[in-house]
């Protein structure tokens, strides 16, 4: 698979919300198969600039391509379709564990038998299938993302979008998801953006860093040329004040 | 206190003998309430759905009028039902006073109101974050709706065993437009109000223990219908 093919790319993306510009990204772009770490302070607007790549929030200004495709209002159920959005609340709807994982492949219209596969598979590769047929409302919270996680996969999403789902695990189970999913980014070959605040889970999922400061992109590049050795001088050392 | 055992003597024979007038009062009685429970809930749900998801100029005035409407005196709504529908009224050509009819239109005003706020706070209850979720999954609006719904249902089921509370109690709306003509528009709010203008407290009271039980019967069905899945 070429890494130079762009799977989602922005073009003066613009995001004002109360007259207070959020972001201001002119230039972004994510290619097929490649994990894109965003980090920042709060408030630097990674979760605003996540939920408008994922055609989630319009932008005031700009435009995404997604996979070529210019976004708009007439395509953007069909291309939201080729996206999945994880997280930091699991958000699972009052059903079972499977039925949960089964709302999104029906929401878009996969073949019963084909979504029951899909669904069974989901269940296997994230460990969950003895929770199958219990409510989601029951779930810990490292068992309810694992759930939010298998619904996002089981869609088989061209673009995953994960916005900080480990922040409220606890650290082994942070740690086991990490590495469940690191596994599974890899052997996908899945396009992703990551927003997160811990640099520590960044090389399990990402080769490719972009800095997020102030609603600009600050730094763009490897882990090296991003973090370089400075993050292993201090536990405190943070990207946007070198 | 012997006055309600002698009306629960009473009920009972009434409902073991299969009395006609209690079984008349009583089937008009569900027809009536359950029908205007039913229209206020194909008007109420969605006005408090769109309510709770949309924003427009004046909307800010309309949850104002729903939260006003919630607390409908049901004599003011009686009153008001009549002067439309009298003859020299606006609606007056239809011919519908003193009616089951009429009865209906009146609950309907005082139960949709109801409706629509409970339905408002639920729907806006269930996490904004969740909703964004469902757009995520790729949900149409349709398949939207059906899901926060879903979430919703608790206070969505809430909402019309209010509605339907108000409406099965309520006496003042139905003896104003549906004028307690025996074996019309008898229900069994307007047969307790005669029966005790009457002197007659053993029936008045037996009426009461069978609207009561009626009520009890039909909240607790719907109340089963919220509960059932939210055992662990």
């Amino acid at each position: 698979m070429s890494r130079t093919e762009a799977m989602l790319h922005t073009e003066n993306l613009r995001l004002s919300l109360g007259g207070r510009e959020i972001f201001h990204v002119n230039d972004l772009t994510i290619h097929k198969g490649e994990v894109l770490a965003l980090v920042g302070p709060n408030g630097a607007g990674k979760s605003s600039l996540l939920l408008t790549l994922a055609l989630l929030q319009t932008p005031t200004e700009g435009m995404i391509r997604i996979d070529g495709e210019a976004a708009d209002n007439g395509n953007a159920l069909r291309l939201r379709r080729k996206m999945a959005v994880v997280f930091q609340e699991p958000l699972l709807l009052d059903l079972t564990v499977r039925q949960n994982i089964m709302a999104g492949l029906k929401i878009r219209g996969a073949p019963h038998r084909d979504a029951v596969e899909r669904v069974r598979q989901w269940l296997d590769r994230f460990g969950i299938s003895h929770l199958a047929s219990r409510p989601a409302r029951v779930l810990s919270g490292g068992e309810a993302q694992r759930t939010s996680l298998a619904r996002a996969f089981a869609l088989e999403p061209e673009v995953l979008f994960l916005d900080e789902p480990f922040a409220a695990l606890d650290y082994p189970t942070r740690k086991s998801l990490l590495n469940d999913l690191g596994n599974l980014l890899s052997e996908m070959s899945m396009t992703t953006l990551f927003v997160t605040h811990d640099y520590a889970e960044i090389p399990y999922l990402a080769k490719r860093v972009a800095v997020l400061y102030e609603g600009r992109i600050l730094k763009d590049g490897s882990l090296d040329e991003v973090f370089g050795q400075e993050i292993l001088k201090s536990s405190l050392w943070v990207p946007w004040e070198t | 206190m012997n006055v309600l055992f002698e009306g629960l003597i009473e009920a009972l024979r009434l409902l073991v003998t299969l009395d006609r007038d209690v079984i008349n009062i009583t089937l008009r009685t569900i027809q009536v309430s359950g029908t205007a429970t039913l229209i206020s809930v194909l008007i109420g749900i969605p006005i408090g759905t769109t309510l709770a998801l949309t924003r427009f100029f004046g909307r800010g005035f309309t949850v104002s009028l729903v939260n006003f409407g919630m607390g409908l005196p049901p004599v003011v709504v009686g009153l008001a039902t009549w002067l439309c529908l009298t003859r020299y009224g606006p609606l007056g050509f239809f011919g519908i006073l003193y009616s089951p009819t009429a009865m209906i239109i009146a609950q309907t005003i005082i139960a949709t109101p109801i409706v629509a706020g409970f339905s408002l706070a639920a729907v806006q209850s269930v996490n904004p974050k969740l909703r964004l979720q469902i757009l995520a999954l790729g949900a149409t609006r349709p398949q939207y709706l059906v899901l926060l719904l879903w979430e919703a249902r608790l206070g969505i089921l809430a909402s019309i065993i209010a509605g339907f509370g108000g409406v099965i109690s309520e006496v003042g709306a139905s003896m104003m437009v549906g004028g307690n003509v025996r074996g019309y528009t008898r229900v069994l709010t307007t047969a307790t109000v005669l029966e005790v203008s009457k002197g007659r407290f053993e029936l008045a009271t037996a009426l009461s223990i069978i609207l009561l039980f009626l009520t009890f019967c039909i909240v607790a069905g719907l109340s089963y219908l919220q509960q059932r899945r939210r055992q662990p």
